[in-house]
């Protein structure tokens, strides 16, 4: 029975039927940009390659929702500054452990000596925290609102236990900001978004109606199947066929339209938008991260050591930020797949397999010239 | 860490209701349920699981879908797997 669903998912008829009734409601002559949140989408749009069952006249356009990739230089350094204090044991989970920051990556200061260690679950660096009475246990908090709840819960856990010596250096941002900011930007023109997935399992859907209200455009919240991006690019086109911009619920088996209540409380309770915060590629972004809240200041390792907190403009070759705004596709940045890998990347977006240089680098089959057409015009 | 993976709820540990430990792919671990409160899961119905905490409930052939999903994506699964077999929450 499992396999029967899984195939359903993925039935090539299937994708080909509804590439078939996409196809029908391109208008002729238009072309569209549809821009994909969330980096779990890229990479099932890349492992597929459902570029190749589009219409040429659609293009798929990668976002900035890989927390990975968005972390300027800047805040790998005050890890790094963090990290290097002499009675503390940073940690954080696997996919921060490769970015490069000016100074290396924390797989390169872990080698220098460096007590930097990798947990699966915030949790996990509380519990080496109540090992290590004697060490300041800092937790690095990367993430989008579907890990947010997590260091959420882990604060309110430290702070009933009294775990005086866990800290965690949040670097929490949101979706809803971002995506406002690319609409607001004048390199690129959009069509229509598919909204994340498990952020809105937390966040709901109500927070894009600003999109379709003030924006005009159709948001579609997708499950992560290659089917599921198919019906909600159908979706889509079939709203902007008819003249439409709504909010519609692709992946309501999994995303309730009011998201996890409890969720949003705990991450209210221990968290509070920064003013501003710097994202990779995008600049300064304001009400886009979360700190912790100053009822808990005690928990807060950005106040408790002080960071350096200067501002590292990115390697000149690296082309990350087009990439994360959609402007550049992963092969036309010019360090692709040279300079730049999954083996030592030089950008972010190659570290995290949610990141579109590193999914395509993986995955490369799509034909690269009729996309690279298509994006431009 | 944004996909989620999908665990069986196997058992609650007694007295820790936020605590269950689950089964993924045959590793069993303990998770945070605690952001379930509204929705509690039973012993043997599925969760999607977001470092160490889970997220949402979901049904088995959903479970089946993301598995087989992940399955794919290769070492980074694996990874996430070790990570998870690593992790000592409770
Ligand atoms: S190839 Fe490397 S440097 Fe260029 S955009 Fe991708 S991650 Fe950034």
């Amino acid at each position: 029975m499992f396999m029967r669903f899984v195939d359903e998912f993925r039935d090539g008829g299937k994708a080909r039927a509804l590439a078939a009734k996409i196809s029908a409601l391109c208008e002729p002559g238009r072309q569209y940009k549809l821009m994909e949140v969330c980096g779990g989408h890229t990479h099932t749009i890349y492992k597929h390659g459902l570029e190749d069952y589009l219409p040429e006249q659609i293009t798929m356009v990668h976002g900035p929702g890989c927390p990975v990739c968005v972390i300027p230089m800047g805040r790998i350094d005050d890890a790094m500054a963090l990290a290097a204090e002499p009675d503390v044991i940073m940690t954080s989970f696997g996919d921060m452990m490769r970015v490069p920051g000016s100074n290396g990556s924390f797989f390169d200061a872990k080698a220098r000596g460096t007590d930097i260690r990798m947990v699966y679950s915030p949790l996990d660096s509380l519990k080496i925290a109540r090992q290590n009475p004697g060490r300041r246990v800092v937790f690095m908090a990367i993430g989008f609102e579907t890990t947010a709840p997590s260091t959420a819960m882990t604060l309110l856990r430290a702070a009933q236990a009294g775990i005086g010596n866990f800290s965690v250096f949040c670097n929490h941002v949101t979706i809803v900001p971002a995506i406002k900011a690319i609409l607001d930007s004048p390199d690129l023109r959009l069509d229509g978004f598919i909204g994340p997935g498990h952020v809105s399992a937390v966040i709901g859907c109500r927070p894009y109606e600003f999109i379709a209200r003030d924006y005009g455009k159709p948001v579609v919240v997708a499950g992560f199947e290659p089917l599921d991006l198919l019906q909600s690019i159908y979706l889509l086109m079939a709203q902007l066929r008819g003249g439409e911009s709504k909010v519609a619920n692709q992946y309501s088996r999994v995303v309730p339209w009011d998201g996890n209540a409890t969720a949003l409380k705990v991450i209210g309770q221990t968290m509070e938008l920064r003013p501003y915060f710097e994202w990779r590629g995008l600049g300064f972004i304001s009400h886009s991260a979360l700190k912790v809240r100053a009822e808990y200041s005690g928990y807060d390792a950005e106040l408790l050591f002080g960071v350096p907190g200067v501002r590292v403009a990115d390697p000149k070759a690296c082309q990350c930020g087009e990439v994360l705004k959609g402007v550049l596709k992963p092969w036309e940045c010019k360090i692709f797949g040279t300079a730049c890998t999954p083996e030592s990347p030089i950008g972010t977006c190659m570290v995290s397999q949610e990141g579109a240089c590193a999914a395509y680098y993986n995955y490369g089959r799509i034909r690269r010239t009729r996309v690279k057409e298509a994006s431009r015009s | 860490m944004c996909l989620g993976i999908p665990g069986e709820v196997i058992e609650f540990l007694p007295g820790q209701p936020d605590l269950a430990k689950v089964d993924v792919s045959g590793v069993r671990r303990v998770i945070n349920v605690g952001l379930l409160a509204d929705d509690v899961p039973e012993p043997g119905e599925w969760v999607l699981i977001h470092v160490g905490f889970a997220l949402s409930k979901i049904d088995e052939d959903e479970a089946a879908a993301a598995l087989e999903l992940l399955e794919g994506i290769g070492q980074a699964y694996d990874d996430e797997l070790a990570a998870l077999a690593e992790s000592r929450i409770e």
